[in-house]
């Protein structure tokens, strides 16, 4: 096991929102993350996968600097990325960078493509002329466009050569950790295959780190190495990609796989729920819930913890008393 | 783009006053204050006068042309404080949030509360009667509706994604909003300057009619407007040509305002390589 | 020799100016949908799957406009009826439902009333029984609580809630037709499974004939027992649901299907390589030029 470049502790996030009293009187907390912990490896594909609300995204934010975690640390390399000691955007700009789920929200309309890869690198220092140049180049030929292409402004590209730019974009400062945030959701069905096949052949070319967040479970299970399942805050599962998707134990996991939209599912053993494995045995411990309900996001969720049923594959449970 | 009538009508009209002032000096058949003769006074239109006379014997048309200079002069700078001034409040309380922005927001509010021409009095009345006194009132006065403008856009540029990939890239605020939120919220500005303008060039015309804008002898279509008051029975050419003067150019500037938000609007826009 | 419910005949539309269609949007579509049946329509955006299913509505807007064909409706041709007979039909005997719920939905209104004015509308019932009838349909679409939640306002819902709302309006009048275009994209996966349960189910129930409109193959599968893969503007391929995934003739439909990242395959098979459709697809141009329309058997419409 390779050290890891990004470790996750213990995060918390959570926002004061308004009750609705007049003069924003009864504001109260909701918990958006609560209690995350994880690591990513280099050239590691991890993804965070749950449904709208489950703090996927906040998690993400969080590691990109975007959100002030409440609690809990990011370290990067050893080194805090929250807290008094932490870097600013330009050290960390080129430790993570993100690609975004929108194309068409991504680009700024009023920047050619060469503009918004030129002046990031402009801004880290590199400016002889002929340098900026080569990089563009070469980041375009990576993702599949032409350097004659450089000289258009967003508008003039479908969406699937837009997510391209937005990764030529992220790729630009050679960072080590790439954030996916639901990287092909609105792509067409036959542009998808298209970025998938991109992202899998430069993460292996350039050696990086995936953190993706998705609630695509058949893309999730294509591209990744490591899986967390998460409700309301928590993670509730994870493992490995088989763990997950061969051998689900949460009912939570195993209600996404059964929800997954399949057309081949009559054909694929995994989906007969009769055929699943049952669960391990668990000590006489529970499950804290089956998540059917959505929980009361405003207070501190119930003691449980993650207990782990074989090696790398952890499920949230009651702790036996 | 495809620009309307209305537009090319606005862009007439505009460059039509701009011409004025500019060729004021080569075009106009006399000088406006010294050539004043009051054997010619009150004359009424004719092949030598154009628009007539004045009561100390001034040619309308010389002084007209002329007044185009402070016309455009009180509209483009005036304006220029304006978008200055609410795009920089603006844009930094949408993009900032916090206190600053409930701060922002309750002073413009405030201005909003004020009668605009009142604020402009009271400031003249510091200032004291003047041209660069009438610049500094009416550019003080017009931010608000440019600021909530600039405020709203920034806020729902703020939410864009790019905007979060340019913090990724390690962007500082300042430089965000300069290349990413500016850029991007100029349309509806200069839409708002455009418009701005002709309700300053009514100010000026106002304020000089109530004796705190331009100083007599120099003239101002306001000005002037205050000098035909006691003609307006004898001599109405006197009064009838700066009103019809700054009746155009007002109209002008909305119009041209109106096409110009049309053509920024994005569902009107085809590709513009 | 069943009837068909709707008989869709060489529809053509685009935009329009004036009297010309400067730009064709659908070329010849032509397909049928029989009573109780359920029948997809797969493409990607732009393919024309939306408009299609605008025009059976007749709530085509301008610039658009039908330039020949004929939509038959049991035996009806909707593209010559006169406006206020369309509007009869509409929310009467075809009834749509929509991506985006909270757009279609009054936000001024409780939802009880939003679903009794459909029976006050349609059936001529006074408000005191349609009221009731709208308690009973909230609780036909397993919404709990349903004398409770008939008082809430939309924003008080959640999204999949909603979505179930308007799916008890749409079948308030047990319609012949139901057409849902995209009506579970916005909603969360185990939520999308339960609407699209429910949706399945009810219309069973019911006979009631679905149009389902959608981009993703896997939920069209779920739902239709037939499909038509559009594309273009045309309709390439229709065939029965399973031949369809099985058995793809139309190189567009095999391009789609493969490059699909398939859930367990990779722990059959290992990662493989998704199939980039323009690698396989020489000329796209060309695709419309070749369908691959697969003949009804005797036995269908009927569902078993």
């Amino acid at each position: 096991m390779t050290a890891s470049l990004l470790e996750v502790d213990d995060l918390h996030v959570r926002f004061s929102v308004s009750g609705g009293g007049l003069l924003g009187s009864g504001r109260r907390m909701l918990h958006a993350v609560n209690g995350i912990s994880f690591k990513l490896a280099k050239g590691e594909c991890l993804s965070i996968v749950g449904e709208s609300g489950c703090g996927k995204s906040t998690t993400a934010l969080a590691i990109l600097g975007l959100q002030e975690p409440t609690e809990g640390t990011i370290r990067y390399r050893g080194q805090p990325l929250t807290g008094t000691g932490a870097p600013g955007r330009m050290q960390r700009a080129k430790a993570v960078q993100m690609v975004f789920q929108d194309p068409y929200a991504s680009l700024n309309p009023r920047q050619t493509v060469r503009a918004s890869l030129a002046a990031p690198l402009r801004l880290h220092g590199i400016t002889a002329a002929s340098e900026i140049a080569d990089r563009i180049e070469v980041m375009l030929g990576n993702v599949g466009l032409t350097p004659e292409q450089a000289l258009r402004y967003p508008h003039e590209f479908s969406g699937g050569q837009r997510q391209r730019i937005g990764i030529a974009r992220a790729l630009i400062l050679e960072p080590e950790i790439v954030v996916l945030d639901e990287p092909v959701s609105a792509l067409d069905v036959s542009i998808r295959a298209q970025i998938i096949n991109l992202l899998l052949d430069l993460q292996e070319k350039l050696g990086l780190a995936y953190l993706m967040i998705s609630h695509d479970l058949s893309v999730v299970e294509h591209m990744s190495d490591r899986v967390l399942v998460m409700f309301f805050g928590q993670v509730v599962e994870e493992g490995g990609w088989r763990d997950i998707f061969e051998k689900p134990a949460h009912p939570y996991t195993r209600r996404l796989i059964a929800a997954i939209p399949d057309p081949y599912a009559e054909q694929n053993p995994l989906r007969q729920q009769d055929r699943l494995p049952g669960v391990p045995p668990l000590d006489g411990r529970g499950f804290a819930s089956d998540c059917s309900t959505a929980p009361d996001v405003f207070s501190a969720p119930a003691r449980s913890e993650l207990v782990e049923i074989a090696l790398g594959h952890r499920v949230r449970l009651v702790p036996a008393d | 783009m495809r620009l309307g009538f209305n537009f090319w009508l606005g862009a007439g009209l505009t460059a039509l006053v701009v011409l004025a002032g500019i060729l004021a000096p080569w075009i106009a058949p006399f000088d406006p204050v010294l050539d004043a003769d009051l054997m010619n006074s009150e004359l009424p239109p004719d092949a030598t006068f154009w628009f007539g006379t004045d009561g100390q014997g001034r040619d309308v048309y010389t002084r007209i042309l002329y007044g185009a200079q402070i016309s455009l002069t009180v509209g483009v700078v005036s304006q220029l404080i304006n978008s200055i001034i609410g795009v920089t409040l603006g844009m930094t309380a949408g993009y900032w949030g916090g206190w600053w922005d409930d701060l922002v927001n309750g002073v413009t509010n405030v201005m909003l509360a004020i009668p605009s021409l009142i604020f402009a009095l009271a400031v003249m009345a510091v200032l004291g009667p003047g041209l660069p006194s009438l610049l500094v009132a009416l550019g003080l006065t017009n931010w608000s509706w440019t600021c909530r403008i600039a405020r709203s856009s920034t806020l729902s540029l703020k939410s864009l994604s790019y905007v979060q990939a340019a913090q990724t890239l390690g962007y500082g605020d300042l430089r965000i909003m300069f290349t990413q939120i500016l850029p991007n919220i100029m349309g509806p500005i200069l839409v708002m300057a455009t418009l701005g303008m002709g309700s300053a060039v009514l100010s000026e015309a106002a304020l000089s009619f109530l004796g705190l804008g331009i100083q007599p002898p120099f003239p101002s279509w306001g000005s002037m407007l205050t000098d035909a008051r006691q003609l307006i029975q004898l001599a109405p050419w006197v009064a009838i040509f700066p009103g019809l003067a700054i009746f155009l150019s007002v109209l002008g500037f909305n119009l041209l305002g109106d096409g110009l938000r049309d053509s920024l609007d994005p569902h009107m826009r085809t590709r513009n390589p | 020799m069943t009837v068909p419910l709707l008989d869709i005949r060489e529809l053509c539309l685009g935009l329009a100016v004036g009297r010309s269609v400067v730009r064709p949007l659908l070329k010849d579509v032509s397909f049928q949908i029989m009573p109780g049946e359920a029948y997809g329509l797969v493409g990607e955006s732009g393919s024309g799957k939306s408009v299609t299913s605008l025009a059976v509505m007749g709530l085509l807007k301008k610039p658009l406009a039908v330039s020949g064909g004929e939509i038959l409706f049991k035996g009806e041709n909707l593209l010559a009826l006169p406006k206020r007979a369309m509007r009869r039909l509409r929310g009467n005997r075809i009834a749509m439902i929509f991506q985006e719920p909270m757009t279609a939905l009054n936000p001024l209104s409780t939802i009880g009333r939003q679903i009794a004015e459909m029976f006050v509308l349609h059936q001529g019932k006074n408000w005191d029984e349609a009221q009731e009838l709208a308690v009973e349909a909230l609780m036909s679409v397993r919404v709990p609580n349903p004398d409770r939640r008939a008082r809430n306002y939309p924003h008080q819902m959640s999204g999949g809630l909603r979505q179930r709302v308007m799916i008890a309006m749409a079948l308030a009048c047990n319609p012949d037709l139901l057409i849902a275009d995209e009506p579970t994209t916005a909603l969360d996966v185990t939520v999308q499974a339960e609407v699209l349960r429910l949706i399945k189910e009810l219309c069973a129930e019911r006979g009631t004939a679905v149009l389902f409109i959608s981009h993703d193959l896997g939920v069209i599968a779920s739902i239709c027992q037939r499909v038509g893969v559009m594309y273009a503007g045309c309709l390439v391929e229709e065939n029965e649901t399973r031949a369809l995934f099985t058995d793809p003739r139309h190189e567009y439909t095999r391009g789609l299907l493969g490059a699909l990242p398939r859930f367990g395959s990779r722990s059959q098979h290992g990662r493989q390589r998704l199939v980039d459709i323009d690698s396989i697809i020489a000329d796209r141009s060309k695709l419309v030029e070749t369908r691959f329309i697969a003949p009804r058997c005797a036995e269908e419409g009927s569902r078993s």
